[in-house]
């Protein structure tokens, strides 16, 4: 209002004094307009300087004046016992307790961004063939997988595991999920892509196979190399009891697996349960048994993206896997036996294909980088219940060290349909980055 | 309707009863038997104590087999070494252990490492051309009686974080245990004395700290890399070594095998002796006090007999 008074004098002023210079002023005229102007400078630099503090004071309470130099550990004692009115301040604010100096750049490469990085590892799996197979041949050589893993916490709930299979040809994201471990009522729950709890081998990565290729029942029943490898939820639960480690797991799907499961429109999910039975016999030996289901929708029936026929595939599946290893010389001897049976039951427009699988294998540790394999297999085929697939395996296998691996394998296929296939398989596998949990 | 059935097994095993949790003891669980026995003399008869790693087997290959995890979805307290000795096997057993208490920076997870005086960590850029090398230090700290008890004094505050009406019953034990480890340690040290400066090969780097506290010189090792086995140039090399430096005793950790020891040994007239580096390592040795007692007294009679000898 003030600021306004003082314009309008001055336009007066202004609008007045053009008509006096109409006449020759008189030296008693000047004098008193400068005293005029004078006196009109001085009101100016008053009021001014009163606006000026009182934007200063407004400032001040808009603003709390910057707090003293103090230790960041240090509080400050309140003066008099008198405790200071309780000032909340946000998180990452001055003075909230937090780290001092200037805060991060995101997205920069400061040194101190590093620490929160998931855990990185590549493991690469190099595979070569020679001899012959004219029905499911594989490349001489071939860069097969380069798996990049990336394990981290996520926050005081849960940790995330990704792993991307970079193939010669393109990406698939393998595995992506997001695992609580401590949800109440001893639940283990994960959420993402993953691969199913069916038997043993499908729940395993190429690298931690004892065998440079996996059993015909797998390729035949089982959806093959990726096997039930979907996105859902898995839940799982330890089922407490007396005598042995008893474990249920359940997965709900999208319905998406490969060539096992297909699913057309939202209510075609796949399911998958299973219960593991463990059990110590010694400190050196034990056991370990699962039972195995999984039903979902198959592609048989899918015309045009619409399943017209809308046929399913159910599985059932045992495992019995029987581990040795004398604790004292646990790096040097060891021996693994393990079964998988398969039942497929396969509707599909020429009826109900049921077909039966199995492998059997037994791998031992001969030295501290040394183990020799065999495998068995035996499968009829998912499609087509009538034709069988057989096959025997040997495989010796060398460690240079915990983090590389020379694996050779004598194979021989006898297919159901084409001539037997005598194919020798040779797999380099090495790991960079960050040092993995042996598996079990 | 069998889905249907299926689900409802399913979910009837899921929703069956909740584990019961123990009330009273305080149940701890280490991963190895070294720490479990200082748990022990800590936490006495007001805490139960299992180990997963027995004293006879190496620590870095322990199996990750379900039936630890049910140790471990009972405990309140996880005691590790850390410094990535179990770094191959304990992460998939916590994550599956279900319990909230173990779980990575929970209340009762106790990394008895961080402490501890380590000693060979490594500087400067590291790959594993050098092996299996720990990033974080020589994870086999437990052998000097210093830090022995500096984790039984991190046992003893996260003991008392659990039970704190327990603390004076903790507390005297602590200081009970801390001062028979003093003079325990006195003892040894004097015992240990005439024969500082003593040269020693070693299978595996886990010794550093004992070396450190009981004056012994390792001047090599059988593994020519941590973690990778040995080589048949790397030992020639290391039998020259020890001949030119007269190093007559080989120190081998119980699970590793004595061919290559032995070969050695006979090479160079050195004595051949397995020291276990844990409790449980042989019968005898069924606590800390005993470790250290018999692994001494083991070291003593080798280095008299090879001086007998020459």
């Amino acid at each position: 209002m003030k600021s306004r008074t003082i314009a309008c004098t001055l336009i007066v002023l202004l609008t007045l004094c053009p008509g006096s210079f109409g006449q020759a002023p008189t030296a008693a005229d000047l004098a008193a307009l400068r005293a005029q102007i004078d006196a009109l400078k001085a009101d100016y630099d008053r009021r001014i300087q009163a606006l000026e503090t009182q934007f200063q004071a407004l400032q001040g309470q808009a603003q709390p004046a910057q707090p003293p130099q103090v230790p960041p550990t240090q509080a400050p004692a309140p003066a008099g016992g008198q405790q200071p009115p309780a000032v909340e301040v946000p998180p990452g604010a001055q003075g909230a307790g937090g780290p001092g100096g200037s805060l991060p750049v995101y997205g920069g490469a400061t040194a101190g961004s590093k620490v929160f990085n998931p855990d990185i590892a590549v493991i690469g799996d190099f595979l070569g063939a020679a001899g012959s197979n004219k029905v499911n041949p594989d490349p001489a050589l071939e860069m097969h997988e380069s798996e990049a893993a990336f394990q981290a916490i996520v926050d005081p709930y849960a940790r995330a595991d990704f792993f991307f299979s970079f193939g010669e040809q393109g990406v698939t994201l393998e595995e992506g999920y997001l695992t609580f471990p401590a949800i109440p009522g001893g639940l283990l729950v994960r959420v993402g892509k993953m691969r199913a709890a069916f038997g043993k081998v499908n729940t395993l990565h190429n690298h931690v196979l004892p065998w440079t290729d996996r059993p015909i029942v797998t390729n035949n029943l089982v959806g093959g190399e990726d096997g039930i490898d979907d996105a859902g939820f898995s839940v799982a639960r330890l089922i407490p009891n007396k005598w042995i480690f008893l474990e249920a797991t359940g997965q709900v799907f999208r319905g998406d697996s490969n060539d096992l499961f297909r699913s057309s429109k939202r209510g075609d999910l796949s399911y998958v349960g299973h219960l593991r039975g463990y059990q110590d016999i010694t400190d050196n030996t034990n056991i370990d048994l699962g039972l195995s289901f999984s039903r979902g929708h198959n592609a048989s029936g899918i015309v045009d993206d619409i399943d017209v026929g809308n046929f399913r595939t159910t599985l059932y599946g045992a495992d019995a896997t029987v581990r040795w290893r004398p604790l004292q010389r646990s790096i040097y001897h060891s021996f693994v036996g393990r079964s998988e049976v398969v039942w497929s039951r396969r509707a599909q427009p020429n009826g109900m294909q049921r077909a039966l699988g199995y492998y059997v294998s037994g791998d031992y540790q001969f030295g501290r980088r040394w183990f020799v394999g065999g495998r068995y297999d035996w499968s009829k085929r998912a499609d087509n219940a009538s034709l069988l697939d057989k096959g025997e395996s040997a495989v010796l296998t060398y460690w240079p060290s915990e983090f590389s691996q020379v694996r050779g394998q004598y194979r021989r296929t006898q297919y159901a349909i084409g001539p037997i296939a005598n194919e020798l398989l040779m797999q380099f596998q090495f790991s960079i980055g960050a040092h993995g949990a042996h598996p079990f | 309707m069998k889905i249907k059935i299926c689900l409802a097994i399913l979910a009837a095993l899921l929703i069956s009863s909740l584990p019961a949790r123990a009330q009273g003891k305080l149940n701890v669980i280490a991963t190895t038997e070294d720490l479990a026995a200082i748990a022990r003399e800590v936490g006495g008869d007001h805490i139960t104590v299992d180990s997963i790693a027995k004293g006879y087997q190496d620590p870095h290959f322990v199996e990750a087999k379900p039936s630890f995890i049910l140790k471990l979805q009972r405990a309140d307290i996880l005691v590790l070494v850390g410094r990535d000795l179990e770094i191959g096997w304990l992460p998939p057993l916590i994550q599956q252990s279900r319990n909230s208490k173990v779980q990575v920076g929970a209340d009762g997870y106790l990394d008895a490492s961080l402490q501890a005086r380590i000693l060979e960590v490594p500087q400067g850029q590291i790959t594993r051309a050098e092996g299996d090398v720990h990033p974080l230090g020589n994870p086999h700290y437990w052998l000097d009686p210093e830090n022995g008890k500096i984790v039984a004094r991190e046992i003893f505050d996260r003991l008392v974080r659990f039970r704190p009406n327990d603390r004076a019953y903790f507390e005297q034990r602590l200081n009970d245990f801390v001062n028979r480890l003093n003079d325990e340690e006195k003892r040894w040290v004097a015992m240990m004395a005439p024969y500082k400066g003593t040269k020693v090969v070693t299978y595996h780097r886990s010794f550093p700290n004992f070396s450190e506290r009981f004056g012994l010189d390792i001047v090599g090792y059988v593994e020519p890399k941590p973690g990778i086995p040995p080589t048949p140039q790397h030992t020639l090399d290391l039998i020259n070594d020890m001949k030119r430096q007269n190093v007559k005793l080989v120190l081998v950790e119980p699970y590793f095998d004595l061919k290559t020891p032995n070969s050695i040994g006979r090479a160079t007239g050195a004595e051949v002796m397995v020291m276990p580096p844990s409790v449980g390592g042989v019968k005898e040795v069924t606590d800390y006090f005993k470790l250290f007692d018999y692994d001494l007294n083991l070291l003593i009679n080798a280095i008299k007999k090879t001086r007998t000898s020459n």
